[in-house]
């Protein structure tokens, strides 16, 4: 690399950066963006569900060849206790609509593809390069990136911290403090091969509809977590994931977990004779609100996942990175455009924008849920997802017992287990935490 | 069905591409006398499995099967437990699908 300066350099090639080094490029900024990764995606994990619209808004054609695997007519929520789920499902038919809102992607695949537009935008994307350290000039400004390839600096007039939640550059740098293991979830994923019939038979769909499954319940034994199950075209992508301090509680190993899960009497149908061809587990930032770190500085703005801006609540993290590295790269461009510096107070642009936005706007609405659920957690993942299968299974079984008295027992389990204040307590907290 | 065998999880890790930069690890456990708490916790957190006790009580870390989830950073970086990089640029795990 020479000593040529870049107008920005854009930290990550995940999904802030990309919409970031995007947004910049195609705007006619010079752009320089790195990536540790072989090729964009090959560090990355997700579910993975993609929301249509914060990509209409980088690409608006997206659908003509973005890899895609199939758009969802059906969501369902399950809260299981060992041998059972009680669910409740969701399928539209409004959903096979001509420009469908959500899609299943395979994230590998995805970002490759992503980082091809930058790439046809006139970004330049250096693979297989780990940014090491910031590089600041004496008044505190970032000016640049430290690199492992042959210790090079490379300049730039501000730097995109689309470092993703296990950032280093910024904790490194003080900018931002290392996430705490009670705001980040640890999730293990596998990868089950199924021929694209035999998914398309067993949860109903044709074509290339698509249907998942959120699970809770006494999956997590007792750890505030959440269980996935989503059909890709032909495979389905199956995990579960739980805050990291409840792991060091309970020193519960995740792939025994993940293998709990699997053998499930709900879910070992849905996946039986699968092939599996990959394990991966990454970090979610499940902080919420109260987690966003410093937005912006000198010479430097953070993105993404890096920033803590993930709706764990909703199982939202790509759409927001996304929409927060689209909305930096259009407020550098515009500081640019006006030929400004690129300090804090011209930086703020960026976090005007994301407060105006979805992206603040629902973790702000949010912001008490995820300590309730995480303070709660033994009761809303293993008492009440008991309470509810034996409620659930009082109501349908008929043996002869008359029904006034097992809605009698019914009532008095709900009681014994959480008592009659306990009830009322978590239901108030949850409705206010959600509103 | 309700006794199914646990799979192992080196078959889980077999399944992965890894590039591993050899003598250059990128993790590194801080020389114990005794581990502490969460040192100890990650013999059995660690998704990969890489931190294991030896016959003398401390723990060591193999990270060739690191998936670079940052679970032992986020344990064990504050109290210099553990000293966590990236590994170089190109190494390490390489997802497939992710
Ligand atoms: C199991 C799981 C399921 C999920 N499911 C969903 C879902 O269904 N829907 C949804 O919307 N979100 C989901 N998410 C969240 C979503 O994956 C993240 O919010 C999103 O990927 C964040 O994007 P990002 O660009 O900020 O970070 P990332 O996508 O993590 O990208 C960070 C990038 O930076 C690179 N990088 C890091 N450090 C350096 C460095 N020093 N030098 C060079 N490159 C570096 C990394 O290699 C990586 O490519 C899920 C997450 C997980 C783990
Ligand atoms: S980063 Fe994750 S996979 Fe790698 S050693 Fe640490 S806990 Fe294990």
């Amino acid at each position: 690399m020479t000593k040529e300066k870049f107008d920005a350099i854009v930290v990550g090639a995940g999904m802030s950066g990309n919409a970031a080094a995007y947004a910049m490029a195609s705007r006619g900024l010079k752009v320089l963006q790195l990536e540790r990764g072989e090729y964009p995606g090959s560090k990355n994990v997700q579910g993975a569900i993609m929301y249509a619209n914060m990509l209409e808004a980088i690409i608006p054609d997206f659908r003509n060849d973005a890899p895609l695997e199939r758009h969802l007519v059906e969501q369902r929520f399950w809260i299981m206790d060992d041998t059972s789920h009680t669910g409740m499902h969701y399928r539209s038919d409004d959903f096979n609509e001509v420009t469908p809102n959500r899609y299943t992607i395979i994230r590998a695949q995805f970002d490759k593809w992503l980082s091809r537009k930058v790439c046809e935008a006139g970004g330049t994307v250096l693979c297989e390069t780990t940014a090491t350290g910031l590089e600041w000039d004496s008044a505190g400004k970032a000016i640049g990136v430290r690199t492992d390839r042959a210790g090079d600096v490379v300049l730039a007039d501000v730097v995109v911290l689309a470092e993703g939640v296990n950032g280093l550059l910024g904790t490194r740098a003080g900018l931002r403090e290392m996430p705490k293991s009670k705001n980040v979830a640890l999730a293990v994923k596998e990868l089950h091969f199924l021929p694209e019939e035999v998914i398309a038979e067993r949860f109903g769909l044709t074509g290339d509809e698509g249907c998942v499954i959120e699970a809770g319940g006494t999956i997590s034994r007792g750890m505030a977590g959440l269980g996935f199950l989503y059909t890709n075209k032909e495979s389905i992508s199956l995990g579960i994931g739980c805050l990291i301090s409840n792991f060091a509680e309970t020193m519960e190993r995740p792939y025994a977990l993940l293998d709990a899960f699997k053998r499930h009497p709900s879910i070992q149908p849905l996946i039986a004779g699968s092939e599996v061809k990959e394990y991966a587990a990454h970090l979610i930032p499940e902080g919420g609100f109260n987690a966003i770190p410093r937005l912006c500085g000198n010479g430097w703005v953070v993105v993404g996942d890096a920033a803590q801006l993930n709706n764990a609540v909703h199982r939202e993290g790509s759409n927001l990175a996304m929409a927060s590295g689209r909305m930096a790269g259009e407020a550098i461009s515009i500081i640019k455009s006006r030929g400004g510096v690129m300090d804090k107070a011209s930086l703020s642009l960026y976090k005007t924008m994301l407060d105006k936005s979805f992206v603040v706007e629902d973790l702000s609405k949010q912001k008490d849920m995820p300590s309730l659920l995480h303070t709660n957690s033994p009761n809303f993942f293993t008492t009440y997802p008991q309470l509810i299968s034996h409620a659930a299974q009082n109501f349908v079984r008929v043996d002869g017992t008359p029904k006034i008295e097992r809605e009698i027992a019914t009532t008095a389990a709900f009681l014994r287990a959480r008592s009659r204040w306990g009830l009322v307590s978590d239901a108030v907290r949850l409705a206010s935490a959600w509103r | 069905m309700k006794t199914a065998i646990a799979e192992r999880i080196e078959d889980k890790l077999y399944q992965n591409r890894y590039l591993v930069d050899a003598g250059r690890p990128h993790i590194t456990v801080r020389p114990h006398r005794s581990p502490s708490l969460n040192l100890l916790a990650l013999t059995r957190v660690c998704p990969a499995k890489c931190y294991e006790l030896n016959e003398t009580g401390q723990v060591e870390v193999t990270a060739d099967g690191c998936m670079e989830c940052g679970t032992c950073r986020v344990l064990c970086e504050a109290n210099g437990d553990v000293e966590w990089s990236y590994p170089r640029g190109g190494f390490g795990v390489l997802f497939k699908f992710g």
